[in-house]
């Protein structure tokens, strides 16, 4: 076999799989474009990991197919199987899985063994210089911090030139100071592979950092498939909105005068959308689209939403405080500290919500 | 609880390690304070005990070479298959675990004694059982293998699961994946298992004895030609033991070295 290849994942990664995990029924479709990064988001128990497997060549579904370039690497109806070892893809696991009796530099030529004998130590030593562990490459794993872990595991993953790459919760083990870091270089790392990247992650914010596009999952489905920004925009399903981020609101939709629908909350109060179908609906709101007033007054005049609500926690995250409200159902909303001082939030107090039409979705429920 | 409570208990337990202690050291150091160490030495020299080491060394490594050829590999699928009737074949495998020693001697006569069809099938082949060096082996790797094959069932089972998927994205076969991960990732354990195996293997007397008999040169290994000299010359049955105490002692040492601090355990 060739060990300089050329990547025939030029042409991306293309993945059906059905089949049974437990309680789960898994049934995805998806593909990856050479050079793009899809992040598979959703709570733990949706099957993301699996996905991973399956395209690894770990999990064999009961019907499927993988194929990566001209190459296929799964095929349930043609009976192919290739073995994982056959398939070439890059895989970094969720803890790592380095190997504890190897030093960092075998640990990424371990995958060098069809490289000649001469040049797989410089292979990996100049690998894991280019993620500025060459002082840390004749340690064992179990000495080294989490972030040079994630390090070494990634250049281990990479070492092969893979022609996919997997990458499961890749920043999840790490502390939330190294993370931020992690995360920049990770970023530029995937920019740089051009071959199709899958990432999976329970971190909504984590897949719009890394991911090209995002693929919502939930209870071994795809639910929904677009950029970051286009599914917080319009999320299909109350549960995509949620998942993004957002607050959700239940209450009856009916059509309003002008277009508009209107939306009856359950536990009172009404608000007004541009768009949406009568039903039983879910309203939708980013936290940070919600600006708070004293009672009687009102935050800004464009804003046609406004309800009386309670104030139940004030919480300092960074230089933003988020305030959880009573409406009664409840509402966060998220504000800087100054206009939060100059409000003099405090638990118990009433407050006026505001929020544009045009920020609030209505989805059905 | 008062200060004089505590000095009373805490010197009920020095007082029940020292009886343990003095109750299990005593014999041994006995071995060697019996006679003065020249005299053991000399014994040595004696044809039938270099006889009766040469043939314990070589009927050991030959039966652990056995051990660990055929065990690691089966250990190896037992610790990683959940196919249906593993309890069993587990169950079955640590039988002569619990057999005692005499009994294994007369199943291994039921089955490849000289009278049975295995026994004279071998025999046909060229490989002399009963009465013979090779009925040793056999002996032997029937009572030691148990200690190892569970050591190392139980080894292999600790091994992180994602760290075999991990090396077979990094293009190594299964095989490979056992050689380079799975066998290191579990050493400490085989290590262990194998110093159990040894310890049974050179102190094995009874089945031995009944299945391969006690013939110097050929069947006598160290134990046996401890009981066939400790009527008529207690000397040179001391000299085999001590020779035994070092050994066993030494295999100890080497585990603890490999393992840390607590070696046989589990």
């Amino acid at each position: 076999m060739s060990t300089e290849p050329t990547p025939s994942g030029a042409t991306g990664l293309r993945v059906e799989a059905r089949t049974r995990l437990g309680d789960v029924a898994l049934e995805i479709a998806l593909s990856v474009g050479a050079g793009e990064c899809l992040a598979l988001a959703g709570p733990s128990g949706a099957g993301k990991t699996s996905v991973l497997r399956t395209v690894a060549g770990l999990l064999r579904p009961e019907a499927g197919r993988v194929t990566c370039g001209d190459e296929v690497w799964l095929d349930t109806a043609a009976g192919v199987d290739r073995a994982p070892e056959r398939r070439r893809c890059g895989y970094l696991f969720q803890e790592y899985a380095l190997f504890g009796h190897l030093s960092a530099w075998r640990n990424v030529a371990y995958g060098l063994h069809e490289a000649p004998q001469g040049e797989r130590e410089p292979r990996a030593r100049a690998l894991l210089e280019r993620f500025g562990l060459a002082q840390r490459a004749d340690a064992r794993p179990g000495t080294l911090s989490g972030g040079e872990r994630q390090r070494v595991a990634l250049a281990r993953a990479l070492a092969r030139r893979p022609y996919a790459l997997l990458l499961d919760e890749p920043l999840s083990a790490l502390d939330a100071r190294t993370r931020a870091a992690a995360a920049r270089e990770l970023g530029g790392v995937l920019r740089d592979t051009g071959v199709p990247v899958l990432l999976v992650t329970h971190d909504f914010a984590e897949a719009a950092l890394l991911g090209d596009r995002v693929a919502i999952m939930d209870g071994g489905r795809l639910l929904q498939e677009g950029t970051a920004s286009a599914l917080a925009a319009r999320p299909a399903s109350a549960f995509v909105a949620d998942f993004t981020g957002a607050v959700v609101l239940t209450g009856e939709a009916r059509h309003g005068p002008d277009g508009v629908t209107v939306v009856a909350l359950d536990g009172g109060g009404e608000v007004t959308a541009l768009e949406g179908d009568a039903g039983p609906a879910a309203v939708s709101v980013y936290p940070w689209e919600i600006a708070l007033a004293r009672p009687g007054e009102t935050a800004h005049d464009s804003a046609r939403n406004h309800l009386d609500v309670e104030v139940l926690s004030v919480t300092a995250v960074g230089t933003r405080v988020r305030v959880g409200l009573a409406a009664p159902q409840p509402l966060t909303a998220e504000l800087s500290e100054a206009s939060a001082r100059a409000l003099g939030l405090e638990r118990g107090g009433r407050a006026v919500a505001s929020f544009k039409a045009a920020a609030t979705r209505v989805l059905p429920r | 609880m008062s200060g004089a409570g505590r000095g009373w208990f805490a010197v009920a337990l020095a007082v029940a390690l020292g009886a343990v202690l003095t109750f299990l050291t005593l014999p041994i150091v006995a071995i060697f304070l019996q006679q003065p160490p020249r005299d053991l030495i000399a014994a040595l020299g004696e044809d039938g005990a270099l006889d009766a080491l040469w043939l314990s060394l070589q009927t050991t490594a030959t039966a652990l070479a056995l051990i660990l050829l055929a065990g690691t590999p089966a250990a190896y699928l037992l610790a990683t298959h959940h196919f249906r009737g593993r309890a069993a074949v587990i169950t079955l495998i640590e039988l002569p675990l619990v057999l005692p020693p005499a009994v294994a001697g007369i199943a291994l006569l039921a089955a490849v004694g000289p009278a049975t069809l295995l026994g004279r099938a071998a025999a046909d082949a060229g490989l002399e059982l009963s009465l013979a060096t090779a009925g040793v082996v056999v002996a032997l790797t029937f009572v030691a293998a148990p200690f190892y094959l569970r050591q190392a069932v139980s080894a292999f089972e600790a091994v992180d699961p994602t760290l075999l998927d991990a090396s077979r994205t990094l293009g190594a076969s299964p095989a490979r994946t056992w050689w380079r991960v799975a066998i290191p990732t579990a050493l400490p354990g085989l290590v262990a298992g194998t110093a159990l195996a040894l310890g049974r293997a050179l102190g094995e007397f009874g089945a031995t004895l009944m299945f391969a008999g006690s013939f110097q040169g050929v069947t006598q290994t160290v134990p046996l030609a401890i009981y066939d000299r400790f009527a008529t010359d207690f000397t040179a049955a001391l000299a085999l033991s001590a020779v035994l105490v070092a050994v066993s002692a030494g295999i100890l040492l080497s585990v603890k070295l490999v393992r840390g601090p607590d070696p046989l355990r589990g």
